[in-house]
């Protein structure tokens, strides 16, 4: 079953994302060639295959609790696009 | 050495003239950056030079050798491709996103790599955050082919191959998430490999798929790879995926014999999809190996073919969490005058992604979605489970794998641009061995109408001394990779 345009707009708003009404057919189109594409793994039998999410199945380590390093706000917020005072500005959240 | 004896140099050869004291370091930066300046325009493979900082770290590498101290890799020029942070030198992942992003710090893989005393030139041009095989969704225009400028230099890493084919650099980083360190390194005639995932520290790497991205040297010989290899590698406490595991000494082991040494060649490696001429180049490298000792086993990879689908669920996903945090808010783009946060977040991230970028996102995020997780990612990384089985099942019969890197040579550009299919085709041999976790790498192996042919080499998880040792021994008894752009249309 072909996911339709509006399927792919739900999509993008949990992806945060805007797609032009001109386009939109087009990034279904492509959207359900790929679909089409990986659709084949589900013809693999995987009955009780474990996932693999690391290569090794290795667990991550985790770091002593312990402050190794000082963080450079100012060198941090040079990066950022809006920041006043230390903060970082966005519009208005709540009027 | 003479001006244009230094852009065919390997690092090796170029630190023998260091030391000797017939090149300085200084001399030899001066050279490439001209190199780059002359050669660049055309090809478009370097986005950002650093010169001054170049300068300035090749006279205190001159400072070094004076002194007499300092390791192989002192004075020697790199070029980083544009997805490792480099602090005060732009860093773009070649997207409007990141278009003015400055690092407030290094990877540490570039940390490393300067501490061994390798002279930064600057950033190479690669696919818009690594998604491609071609170097053509880059927000800086496509890199070229220097063999044939018409063509593409494989992806995501091209222009890290294309500019150490044409002689900027004798060095060059990439990142290989499914094999965008070996397919360029294929299809521009050089060395590339991809390490073991884990090998190398991921800290300060622009994340695309974090259970396979993986950054890896691209250099004109096994040699030289080695060299680069040694230092890039090892634990990290930044990065609690790399691994603490010991790092034998790459280059002491090269000289090694390969008699006896069990080359598996998987049937599935040599289907329709390769380009016969390919398979016949390979097939002769094969041989060659075989002359030196090596014994060729028929193996069977029989996931193969799973790997495009399994790949185009896993990537994707993990993509599409790692891009989350392009927000306008804490770096990158932001849009004009945003009205809410809502806005906010969907312009700045429309305005900030190319098509390939989003179209990877919404895949992604389809597949992670409530409803949809179980059918696509989980079985995704059941089916990876299969192809590492398969892996492991194929190392009880050999040593190594041998194949193709890719199924053809370098394509036209444009050409596959209008069918996203017909380029995720590119990695058919290469992603499967990221979804494994396990090292490969590509040689030149000889060429098909001018243009090179890469042979891959895929090692045990953290066996990389073996990729080398047997990509060394080759390289001592052929000449593909000495042949350059320049010489192509020479007799050899």
């Amino acid at each position: 079953m072909a996911t339709t345009s509006a399927d792919v707009r739900a999509v993008a708003q949990l992806a945060q994302l805007r797609i032009e009404d001109d386009a939109i057919d087009d990034v279904t189109e492509r959207f359900n060639r790929i679909l089409d594409l990986v659709a084949e793994l589900q013809q693999i039998d995987t009955q009780g295959v474990e996932p693999m999410s690391n290569p090794h199945d290795m667990e991550q380590r985790l770091r002593p609790d312990a402050v190794t390093e000082q963080v450079d706000r100012t060198a941090l917020q040079d990066v950022a696009p809006a920041v006043e005072d230390g903060f970082f500005l966005v519009p208005r959240v709540i009027d | 050495m003479a001006p244009s004896e230094l852009s065919a140099a390997t690092a090796v050869a170029l630190s023998a003239a260091l030391r000797a004291k017939t090149l300085s370091s200084y001399e030899l930066t001066q050279a490439c950056l001209a190199t780059i300046a002359k050669d660049n325009p055309a090809l478009n493979a370097v986005i950002t030079v650093s010169e001054e900082q170049a300068l300035a770290d090749a006279a205190r590498a001159d400072d070094i050798l004076a002194r007499g101290d300092g390791g192989p890799l002192t004075g020697i020029p790199l070029l980083h491709k544009d997805i490792f942070c480099t602090r005060g030198v732009t860093t773009t992942c070649a997207s409007r996103m990141l278009e003015n992003f400055v690092p407030p710090y290094d990877a540490t893989v570039v940390t490393r790599l300067r501490e061994a005393g390798t002279v930064m030139l600057g950033k190479t041009n690669m696919d818009e955050f690594a998604m491609g095989s071609s170097t053509e969704t880059s927000r800086f225009g496509v890199t070229r082919n220097p063999w044939d400028t018409t063509r593409v230099p494989g992806g995501s890493s091209g222009g890290a191959a294309a500019a150490v084919a044409a002689g900027f650099a004798p060095l060059g980083t990439g990142t290989d998430t499914g094999g965008s360190i070996r397919q360029p390194a294929s299809l521009c005639g050089i060395t590339g490999l991809k390490p073991t995932y884990g090998r190398v520290s991921r800290l300060g790497i622009v994340a695309f798929a974090s259970s396979l991205d993986q950054a890896g040297p691209m250099t004109r010989t096994a040699e030289d790879a080695a060299l680069m290899l040694q230092v890039m590698s090892g634990v990290d406490p930044m990065d609690s995926t790399s691994a603490d595991i010991e790092v034998p000494d790459f280059r002491g082991q090269l000289g090694d014999s390969i008699a006896g040494l069990r080359i598996g060649i998987p049937r599935q490696y040599f289907s329709a999809d390769l380009d016969p001429r390919v398979a016949q180049s390979v097939h002769a490298a094969l041989q060659e190996l075989q002359r030196e000792g090596a014994q060729l086993v028929d193996i069977e990879l029989p996931h193969t073919d799973r790997g495009i689908p399994t790949y185009y669920i896993i990537a994707p996903a993990e993509a599409s969490a790692n891009l989350s945090r392009y927000d306008g808010v804490r770096f990158g783009h932001r849009c004009d005058a945003p009205a809410d946060p809502q806005d906010l977040y969907e312009r700045s991230r429309t305005e900030g992604f190319g098509d390939e970028v989003k179209r990877r996102i919404l895949v992604g995020t389809y597949a992670l979605s409530a409803g949809f997780y179980d059918a696509y990612f989980k079985k995704a990384q059941q089916v990876r489970r299969l192809i590492s089985q398969d892996f492991s099942r194929a190392f009880q019969s050999c040593d190594v794998i041998a194949g193709p890197a890719a199924p053809g040579v370098a394509f036209g550009l444009g050409t596959k641009t209008s069918d996203p299919l017909a380029m995720y085709l590119e990695d058919i041999y290469t992603l499967s061995v990221n979804l494994a976790g396990l090292p490969g790498m590509s040689i030149p192996a000889g060429r098909v109408d001018g243009l090179p042919v890469g042979l891959q080499l895929i090692g045990r998880a953290f066996d990389e001394a073996t990729l080398l040792r047997v990509a060394h021994r080759f390289q001592m008894n052929t000449e593909h990779h000495l042949a350059t752009p320049s010489s192509a249309g020479e007799p050899t």
